[in-house]
């Protein structure tokens, strides 16, 4: 009789789609429920942070975590869940590269809060009431965990073991998941610390699409404004930007698929540090190859110009670990 | 600022710019002192990494020197190199970096004079934004 094992899911600044996610794999989640023992699930079960302390140390064997770190709340559970687990997994983009939220650590002019809460169109607060991390009210004192200056990836704040990466990770990574389980549960074997559960080779090699031998991509646009798209056809050479050549395999072109392009929610590929500048060195060395010699630099600039938000565009989940990113942030003096 | 002397580097493809630089030298022509050369074998060599890295590391400003475009030693290199450091630019500009940090060149091996002027104008330029106000970080690459 083997021994199930104590999960606890925790989670930060997440839009809970990494929990929607686990609960995807349908059927299969009876096979988990066999395999475990839930010590912490606050989203689908009934826990309070209290139960996940009141653990003792290293009691979870395994610790999932998701959303990124952006509240002084988010990086305390981070603790806690390090503190009670023997290994932790950073589960989704976010968690492994500070994801969407990271987007905000854009070195922005203004405040966050003052663009937020103030000066957004959309934003009607004559009274400029703003969040407060304290407040009392009739003598009995409120409190809201504090906001930090960015939102970061769980590696920033704690030491993680294995990252399951993917906005959210798809159903077949997860099943991978539940097979390490399975593992640990009957041997007490586990992959190597720092193990990606995830394709080891580009989206590209994994995406069914016919490659022609020579690629020249036009301007970027948008799939709405493509006539007729060929559903066999690589995406670049049909104007359609798909960042598979810098991303990680491992989703079985869930998106390709569907004539999308991907935006690559599973990061670069081991030993790349910048999931962006990889890919706009890929795609320039495509652009327009067959007009390189006539092209003019203002012909050049009007091309790359149409596209809007190249932070969007190149890092719109892995901002929060790019080196570029770590051009502004001041920390970390050497 | 008067006492800011700006650090850039330079990426020099070693048919062409460095062949150029080279000539400056040999020519006992005078240019500011502020480029540290790196020698690459193409201009396309340059991976929009290195600049980054550069930045990140303490320069004030990146040159990529290349051979004239129709001349690469490799054909295509400084058309790949012209358009990744455009698109490279664009996304510094995004986020409040100084495009301007970051130049392309083109000299070819018999203008030494040329490659003295780029120097001269690129310290300039550069001088004129001041010092990269971002903060020296760990060399994480
Ligand atoms: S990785 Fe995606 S699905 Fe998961 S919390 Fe972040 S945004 Fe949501
Ligand atoms: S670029 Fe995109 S569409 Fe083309 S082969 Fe790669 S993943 Fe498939
Ligand atoms: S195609 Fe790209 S964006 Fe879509 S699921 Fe796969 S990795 Fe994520
Ligand atoms: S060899 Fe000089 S730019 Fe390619």
């Amino acid at each position: 009789m083997m021994k199930k094992i104590n999960l606890a899911i925790a989670l930060g600044a997440t839009c809970a789609g990494c929990d929607v996610a686990i609960l995807d794999l349908n059927e299969k989640i009876l096979e988990v429920f066999d395999l475990v023992e839930f010590k912490f699930w606050p989203t689908a079960m009934d826990f309070k942070l209290d139960d996940l302390k009141k653990l003792k140390d290293k009691e979870v064997d395994v610790g999932i975590y998701h959303g990124a770190i952006r509240t002084t709340e988010d990086a305390k559970i981070a603790k806690i869940l390090r503190q009670k687990s023997k290994v932790v997994v950073a589960f989704g983009a976010c968690a492994n590269f500070g994801g969407i939220p990271s987007l905000a650590n854009m070195p922005f002019e203004q405040d966050m809060f003052d663009l937020v809460y103030k000066d957004v169109p959309s934003m009607d607060n004559p009274e400029n009431t703003v969040p407060l991390t304290s407040v009392k009210i009739n003598d009995v004192e409120l409190t809201l965990p504090g906001i930090l200056e960015n939102a970061d990836a769980l590696e920033e704040v704690i030491d993680v073991d294995y990252f399951v990466p993917g906005c959210p990770p798809m159903v077949p990574l997860i099943e991978q998941v539940v097979e390490v389980l399975k593992l640990y549960a009957n041997t007490g074997k586990l992959p190597p610390k720092g193990s990606v559960i995830a394709g080891t080779k580009t989206l590209c090699e994994e995406c069914g699409r016919t490659k022609p031998e020579k690629i020249s991509f036009k301007e970027f646009i948008s799939p709405q404004e493509v006539d007729e798209m060929d559903p066999d056809l690589c995406l670049l050479p049909q104007g359609i930007l798909c960042l598979g050549p810098a991303t990680r395999a491992g989703c079985d072109g869930l998106c390709t698929k569907m004539n999308v392009g991907c935006r690559g929610c599973l990061g670069p590929t081991d030993k790349v540090k910048d999931h962006g500048l990889k890919m706009i060195s890929a795609l320039t060395s495509l652009l327009e190859v067959e007009i390189e010699e006539e092209m003019t630099e203002e012909e050049l600039d009007k091309i790359v110009d149409k596209i809007p938000d190249p932070l969007g565009t190149f890092y719109r989940f892995t901002y929060g670990k790019s080196l570029i990113y770590k051009l502004h942030s001041e920390e970390e003096l050497i | 600022m008067k006492d800011f002397e700006p650090k850039i580097i330079g990426f020099l493809c070693t048919w062409c710019s460095y062949a150029g630089a080279d000539l400056a030298g040999t020519s006992r022509i005078q240019y500011p002192s502020n480029i540290r050369i790196i020698r690459v074998m193409c201009s396309g060599r340059v991976n929009p990494m290195f600049v980054v890295n550069a930045l990140q590391q303490g320069a004030d400003g990146v040159l990529i020197g290349g051979c004239h475009p129709g001349d690469c030693h490799y054909q295509h290199g400084n058309y790949q190199a012209r358009r990744r450091i455009t698109m490279m630019k664009k996304l510094l500009e995004f986020l409040g970096i100084e495009p301007d940090r970051v130049r392309m060149t083109w000299v070819s091996a018999a203008e030494g004079r040329k490659f003295a002027q780029v120097i001269e104008e690129v310290t300039e330029d550069i001088r004129k934004l001041g010092p990269m106000k971002q903060v020296r970080r760990k060399n994480e690459w």
